[in-house]
């Protein structure tokens, strides 16, 4: 006689999906198999490693100058951002403070990159749940900051501009006088796009209580960014532990109130607003302040002027030995962390003395809000996954690393 | 030689409905094109766009240029579909969406109380509703035979949906029909005529019904919306869960086929509107029976033109609202189907059937 029991054990009618890496809710590579019951998620499981290249060991093997540029390709959204842990850690080490106008440099691109990351993950997050519009409204303005970048550092994406002891060159005042009038047009095109989703009801319906993220949560998974501010927690990096001149400029850190994907949603809104006023500010004070030098003048990070190198020896092989070898970063270690647009990216650096760093950890913020994905998302439908996926702003350049 | 003439004559009958049906699959097939463009370019519009401008003037030929490239393609079929099925679930969807369109009456015929349509039932909306529910076999069908998880998905959901919809959808029509006494769709488009006051979708030859009949208007629209799986609903192929839904695997002319089928069910779902709410062929303004008795042809020409511009303003809000919305979830449309319009539309029928009993109707 057939044992019927045993069989239903076996026989719990999961119906398992393989969500990715092609699918076009995937937010790039990412891979994650679903057990469903019916519509509703049992069990997610996320498989990731498909854009693994290495980073953290590869920056072993170049010299600190030549690392920076990895720091674009982890968190594609918002490039600079990275690549100002990395500076600050470097300058941690170092011990060097960068010129006042670098600073107010840095920290304008910082908000045009975390306006940059914003656009993407409201319109894509949007998308996610069915409303195919609002993402060529923000692209559009995406792409004006694109500009930007390219009009600073050459490439509108891998920029390369922040350097170990300020940023590669000076911005000319044409470019600061562009970026003040977007400042002035952007919170218009944030209406248009709210008028659009904010209220929908439909967007409601998909949004609200889905995704909810409590204090526990926040606790247990190592959450940062919008994804604790969402749940009504007032916490950014830029003012619990201020660097560069945050300290001194006026912002408003948005929280939401009950962690749920619309409330991180409306907290990405705001933040984007917030942002365009600490550029404005920036503007202004890098008018008011006149111009200065920009990479600390003088020092091991900063190249010879061209004109110099004509007439001194010593200035030539200065340039010569940054450029090839490298500057040299004293023996110790530190931990330096930023508010990046998708919550805490450090970068853990141990330097053994030479011209190359011992170790590099990056604090990739998109990790630990991807492991709590099945945490989330369990009982939740189908159409959810993708729903939750979007508002944790998934980058999958800084996960895989 | 009498003998060939009579012969001739009994062909005629058959002879002139094949060439109605050409005529309606050609003009049908072309309008289509031009709908998909209007489509991709009211789209294209609200999302800062410019659309299809590169193929033709203004991308006037893009959907030929489309159309073209589908069928030059190979035809996959994957391996372990169900190759039979596979292949008929497109073809049924479409071959049913062109069936669909042989009650629709289009304009008014020289004669006083015909029109011009192929086949004049007398149950035409009964026709109409028992096509439009087969459609979803053509789903169903192609999801089931392609043999992989997101068109099996998505082709549950379809059914489910369709299914939900339909019964709302069936009440609305009989909110109708109670008012003209009639299922012939001739008779409900001549119940409407003189001025668009008397349209059903506003019914002041009734007047209190318009507190009903209006909400029903909606209700129908959104059900058709429904129906056709546009957005808000189009959730068998959402796109950011199951990629394309029961559509998956298809590629090349049975894809086509099928997208042939939503857009004509699109139509004809505009069609269904017109006829019912929106007074069919009669423009808003009466041309007078003076007019009517006079220029017959005239009068014809004037009635087709007013029944493609309804098509085409129901046609332009299903492209709108695409742009605009949203996609509901699994759960949240079956609750508006079962628990909202449902409900509301099963309370319109009794209101307008006791209506009909006890104040007696005006037509």
């Amino acid at each position: 006689m057939a044992d019927t029991a045993h069989i239903s054990e076996i026989d719990d009618r999961k119906f398992t999906l393989n969500f990715g890496p092609q699918h076009p809710a995937a937010h790039g590579v990412l891979r994650m198999i679903l057990d469903l019951d019916g519509e509703v998620v049992t069990r997610v499981d996320s498989h990731i490693g498909l854009l693994h290249r290495g980073t953290e060991k590869l920056l072993e093997y170049k010299t600190f100058l030549q690392g920076m540029p990895y720091f674009d390709r982890l968190d594609y959204c918002s490039p600079m951002n990275q690549e100002h842990a990395w500076c600050l850690a470097i300058e941690k080490l170092l011990g060097v403070a960068i010129p006042r106008r670098a600073s107010l440099i840095r920290v304008l691109y910082s908000e045009i990159g975390r306006i940059m990351s914003h656009l993407l993950n409201v319109g894509t997050g949007v998308m996610d749940v069915g409303a195919l519009t609002p993402i060529t409204w923000c692209f559009e303005e995406r792409e004006k900051l694109c500009v930007f970048y390219e009009r600073a550092s050459g490439s509108r994406m891998h920029a390369a501009y922040f350097r170990p002891g300020g940023v590669h060159q000076d911005l000319p005042q044409p470019l600061l006088d562009d970026i003040a009038e977007w400042c002035d047009d952007f919170p218009k095109v944030l209406d248009q796009i709210e008028s659009l989703v904010t209220e929908n009801r439909i967007f409601k319906q998909r949004m609200v209580d889905i995704g909810v993220v409590d204090e526990k949560t926040i606790m247990d998974w190592g959450f940062s960014g919008v994804m604790v501010r969402g749940s009504g927690l007032a916490w950014d990096l830029r003012r619990a532990q201020p660097y560069e001149c945050y300290s001194e400029l006026d912002f408003k850190i948005p929280v939401g109130r009950n962690g749920d994907n619309y409330d991180r949603y409306v907290c990405r809104m705001d933040e984007m607003r917030e942002s365009t006023k600490i550029m404005q500010q920036c503007i202004e004070l890098l008018a008011k302040e006149g111009p200065g030098p920009v990479l600390v003048p003088g020092s091991k990070m900063a190249p010879p002027r061209r004109a110099e190198m004509k007439n001194s020896m010593e200035a030539l092989i200065h340039h010569f030995k940054l450029y090839t070898e490298g500057f040299h970063v004293p023996e110790g270690e530190t931990y330096a962390a930023i508010e990046a647009p998708k919550g805490e990216f450090g970068v853990y650096l141990v330097s053994d003395g030479t011209n190359r760093p011992y170790r590099a950890k990056i604090r990739a913020p998109g990790y630990p809000h991807l492991q709590a994905m099945d945490h989330l998302c369990k009982g939740h439908m189908l159409a959810d996954v993708s729903a939750v996926l979007g508002s944790l702003d998934i980058v999958f350049g800084e996960i895989d690393r | 030689m009498s003998n060939y003439v009579e012969s001739f004559g009994q062909l005629w009958g058959p002879l002139l409905v094949l060439g109605q049906i050409a005529l309606f699959t050609l003009v049908l097939l072309l309008s289509i094109a031009f709908l998909l463009l209007l489509d991709r370019k009211v789209w294209a519009g609200v999302m800062m766009r410019k659309g299809p401008n590169v193929v033709g003037p203004f991308g006037l030929l893009q959907s030929f240029a489309d159309f073209g490239k589908f069928l030059i393609k190979e035809i996959v079929i994957p391996a372990g579909a169900n190759k039979t099925v596979f292949i008929l679930a497109p073809i049924l969807t479409c071959t049913l969406a062109f069936a669909s369109w042989s009650a629709i009456p289009v304009a008014p015929g020289t004669t006083s109380g015909t029109s011009w349509v192929i086949s004049n039932l007398n149950v035409g909306i009964l026709y109409l509703f028992a096509i439009s529910s087969l459609g979803v076999y053509g789903i169903i069908m192609g999801g089931w035979a392609s043999n992989s998880k997101y068109p099996f998905l998505g082709a549950l959901r379809s059914a489910a949906q369709m299914v939900s919809y339909e019964v709302s959808i069936g009440f609305v029509i009989v909110t109708v029909i109670l008012q003209v006494g009639s299922m012939n769709l001739t008779d409900i488009v001549n119940n409407q005529d003189g001025g668009f006051w008397n349209w059903h979708a506003f019914s002041f030859q009734n007047f209190p019904l318009i507190i009903v009949m209006f909400p029903m208007f909606v209700i129908f629209f959104i059900s058709a919306l429904a129906e056709t799986n546009r957005p808000p609903f189009d959730l068998p192929e959402a796109e950011s869960e199951l990629v394309a839904g029961y559509q998956v695997e298809y590629g090349s002319t049975p894809y086509l086929l099928f997208m042939l089928g939503e857009y004509l069910n699109i139509v004809l779902m505009c069609a269904m509107m017109t006829i019912l709410f929106l007074g069919g062929w009669h423009g808003p303004i009466p041309l007078g029976e003076d007019f009517v008795r006079d220029h017959p042809f005239l009068n014809a020409f004037a009635g087709l033109f007013w029944f493609m511009f309804k098509i085409l303003f129901f046609f332009f809000l299903f492209a709108m609202v695409k742009a605009i919305v949203p996609r509901y979830r699994y759960d949240q449309l079956m609750r508006l189907g079962w628990k909202v319009f449902l409900p509301t539309s099963l309370a319109a029928v009794l209101i307008v059937a006791g209506y009909v009993v006890y104040m007696g109707v005006q037509s």
